[in-house]
């Protein structure tokens, strides 16, 4: 495939053992022991949740905000296998494997959030299939997907394993598990916003829109591409590696592009609808309605230009700017400007944001587990060279 | 309509005789036909047909037997009030052969029950009290000589309906509990055929009354459910008309005799009431024409199931009844639900903390990025000036 013209990839190496795996790791330990008193005692004792608000941080934050922070494998899959877009491939696996650790914890975290977690095979049992909900959907589909995830990369695997057999042998049929791994998140990420949808009418009207499942989607997209820019930012500097700016700038551009078609459909839907008032009253819905959509619009003023796009730190702050916006219209939607009916409030407990923060430790420290060990990121020379080219 | 059709019976000659002969006012009397008609669920209009056929037909022979039974069913029959069942029973039907009410006995008994059969054949009602023993050729039951197999058969044979009255004769009641060394059946059973089956340990005597009234009004048997049970009276689980229904769906019980719960009048399932499983009027038509509360459950007892097969004699007072319509849940939501806490100190500081220290790593990266970044351009700036100054 076209990854032959690109530098192989390669294990970074290095030791394992640094103040952030360790300090990931303290995280992690706290989860698990947060984790087990949850399971033992019952919700009650570790979160805050209650009659009115059923779902906190660990479905919000780690399902539909981790799945769509997990969206970079299937963004860039969608550029180089569907767009046969080549010259993206280097980016293909790393961010593969950011999806695949997001995905996989989100799927895990869901089961913390399960008043009876132990009948949680019920969903994969045919008796117990309710076809006409929105969740079964959304459980089939990230469940199938995580699995196609593992497929996906399990070539990095064979390779570090020295199974050249069964890994050509795989690549021979990989191309459907590749398509898979791209219709797959498109039906459940438009799915998440279908959840918004049934909720009705304690959603407040600024996000409670017929249109989220396509808004949810094109945010996951862009989302995708701002977690590339951020993760190849990021792990640039960690690795003090070179920037792959030459791939990151088109890549930005193709954000901004979908972006653009987010926005627009984003403000006309609430024009059409007749609630663009609602965005201009003087209260705390109103404003964090701004500041997520904000964050939708600075990548613009950041990286608007080619030559903008040659900064990486300004493609950082673009990246940061695209996650915390899409964060924000799940957090706006789903908890923040969330309406149960008076009396009831939420906000997360200690455990509960301990649990969520273990989970993001679980995914750095994955990340760089297999990063440094395993063949992820492109082959670098020793360059004497600047950070970009 | 309806009620014009009894205000017009209400001067009709014959109504007026029959009145007098059951010795109760004609308005009484009427009444009484309105009643049995609502009872059997019958659309309007019936309650004067009820009214013609009591007063009007040739009066049904019925045919008695008593097999391996207590007597409780006839013993209710005998406490009925409205009107008083001496009356209506010896005068509404002819009861030509009644083992406990008969004065006379032995051949002359047997005889009389022989001439209603050879001259009502086929026409005549059968009514069986008692399981019938079937072991050992059913020796365990004989009257006259004859086994009880043998007698139920005799008189089945030419009756134009046959009624189970009483749990025994329905299924084989009490005598057919484990080990049921006698063999005690039903008389469907026995007969190979179904029949009407009146259960209830005793039944509710208005059960009985209406549903031979049904026969005399339409000559035929009100509808039953596929066991047997005429529908007007049986379609419906006690736990569903229970005066203490409210304290289950609230999960007030008595979870022993005589403690506060049980004295409060809460709800008795987890004492073993069997009314969640029991297909019975009970709490609609108490017994007994005494008032409110007359039933077992309204005088603080479980219902024991008498008129459901594997319920009554079969499950022990004590186990809890398996809840045929809406399981209770394992637990009931509090009076006062939690409405939840705002932020907390920790909360807000760990959240606080995090978003911190995101920030600043987010600050460090960009300003490290933006200074290598300007580095590079600067050291691109300085080749290309040094190249250009070369040529």
């Amino acid at each position: 495939m076209s990854a032959q013209s690109h530098a192989k990839p390669a294990a970074v190496g290095g030791s394992l053992f640094n103040a952030t795996t360790l300090i990931c790791g303290v995280l992690i330990a706290v989860m698990a022991a947060i984790v087990l008193v949850r399971l033992v005692f019952g919700l009650g004792a570790t979160t805050n949740l209650n009659d009115g608000y059923s779902w906190g941080i660990w479905v919000v934050v780690d399902v539909f905000i981790g799945s769509a922070l997990a969206c970079g494998g299937f963004s860039v899959a969608l550029l180089v296998y569907i767009f046969n877009k080549g010259e993206y491939h280097p980016l293909v696996r790393p961010a593969l494997l950011g999806s695949l650790f997001g995905y996989t914890l989100a799927g895990a975290a869901i089961t913390f959030d399960l008043g009876r977690w132990w009948n949680f095979w019920h969903i994969f049992w045919p008796g117990y299939f309710n076809v006409n909900s929105v969740m079964f959907e959304v459980a089939a589909c990230i469940t199938l997907y995580i699995i196609v995830m593992w497929i996906e990369f399990s070539p990095v695997f064979l390779e570090k394993l020295g199974l050249h057999d069964a890994r050509k042998k795989l690549e021979k049929i990989l191309y459907i598990f590749i398509a898979l791994g791209v219709v797959l998140p498109m039906m459940h990420q438009a799915s998440l916003g279908t959840m918004l949808v049934v909720m009705g009418g304690q959603v407040n009207a600024l996000w409670q829109t017929p249109m989220q499942p396509l808004l949810y989607l094109l945010s996951a997209i862009t989302l995708g591409y701002g977690v590339v820019l951020f993760e190849s930012c990021v792990a640039a500097s960690a690795y003090r590696r070179q920037i792959e700016v030459q791939m990151l700038n088109p890549l930005a551009r193709v954000m901004l592009g979908i972006m653009a078609v987010y926005l627009l459909v984003r403000f006309a839907d609430l024009a059409v609808r007749g609630v663009l008032g609602q965005a201009f009253q003087l209260n705390g819905i109103a404003l964090t309605f701004w500041i997520e959509n904000a964050c939708y619009i600075a990548p613009f003023l950041l990286i608007g230009t080619v030559a903008a796009r040659r900064n990486p730190a300004r493609l950082f702050l673009a990246g940061v700017a695209v996650m915390l916006g899409g964060i924000l219209l799940r957090l706006n939607g789903f908890l923040i400007a969330f309406d149960t009916g008076p009396g009831w409030t939420y906000f997360p407990s200690v455990p509960e944001l301990l649990v969520t923060i273990g989970v993001f430790a679980a995914e750095i420290l994955g990340y760089i587990i297999i990063t440094r060990r395993f063949p992820v990121l492109p082959r670098e020379e020793a360059y004497a060279q600047p950070a970009h080219g | 309509m309806a009620s014009t059709g009894l205000l017009k019976l209400e001067s009709d000659a014959k109504i007026a005789d029959a009145s007098r002969r059951l010795g109760m006012p004609r308005r009484e009397f009427l009444q009484f036909c309105a009643t049995v008609a609502a009872g059997l669920g019958l659309p309007p209009g019936a309650e004067a047909a009820v009214a013609e056929a009591v007063a009007t037909k040739k009066r049904p022979s019925v045919i008695w037997l008593h097999f391996q039974e207590c007597t409780g069913c006839t013993e209710s029959l005998l406490r009925a009030e409205h009107p008083t069942l001496e009356r209506l029973i010896l005068d509404v039907i002819s009861l030509d052969y009644h083992e406990t009410l008969f004065a006379a006995a032995g051949h002359q008994v047997e005889q009389a029950r022989k001439k209603a059969m050879a001259d009502n054949k086929g026409a005549y009602v059968l009514v069986i009290e008692g399981a019938i023993p079937t072991r050992d050729g059913g020796i365990y039951c004989k009257i006259g000589g004859q086994t009880a197999i043998e007698l139920a058969r005799e008189c089945a044979a030419d009756a134009a309906a046959v009624i189970a009255i009483g749990s025994c004769a329905s299924w084989g009641g009490m005598p057919s509990t484990d080990p049921n060394p006698t063999g005690a059946s039903g008389v469907a059973e026995v007969l190979g055929k179904p029949v009407a089956t009146i259960p209830g340990c005793p039944p509710n005597p208005y059960n009985f009354l209406s549903t031979v009234v049904h026969f005399l009004t339409f000559g035929a048997l009100p509808p039953v459910d596929q066991l047997g049970r005429p529908q007007f009276a049986y379609s419906r689980l006690v736990h569903e008309n229970c005066e203490r229904r409210a304290h289950f769906d609230a999960g007030r019980f008595a979870m022993n005799f005589g403690d506060e719960g049980h004295r409060k009048g809460y709800c008795l399932y987890k004492l073993g009431c069997k009314g969640p499983e029991t297909y019975a009027n009970c709490p609609t038509i108490l017994f007994g024409d005494a008032g409110a509360g007359t039933w077992p459950v309204g005088c603080g007892h479980p219902c024991i199931g008498c008129t459901e097969q594997g319920v009554g004699f079969t499950k022990p007072i004590h186990m809890l009844a398996k809840v045929r319509n809406v399981e209770p849940p394992q637990q009931y939501p509090r009076i006062v639900e939690e409405q939840g806490v705002g932020a907390t100190m920790g909360s807000a500081a760990t959240l606080a903390a995090v978003a911190g220290a995101a920030a600043g790593a987010g600050a460090m990266v960009a300003r490290n990025l933006g200074v290598s970044h300007q580095q590079a351009e600067e050291a691109e700036r300085a080749r290309t000036a040094s190249e250009k100054t070369e040529a």
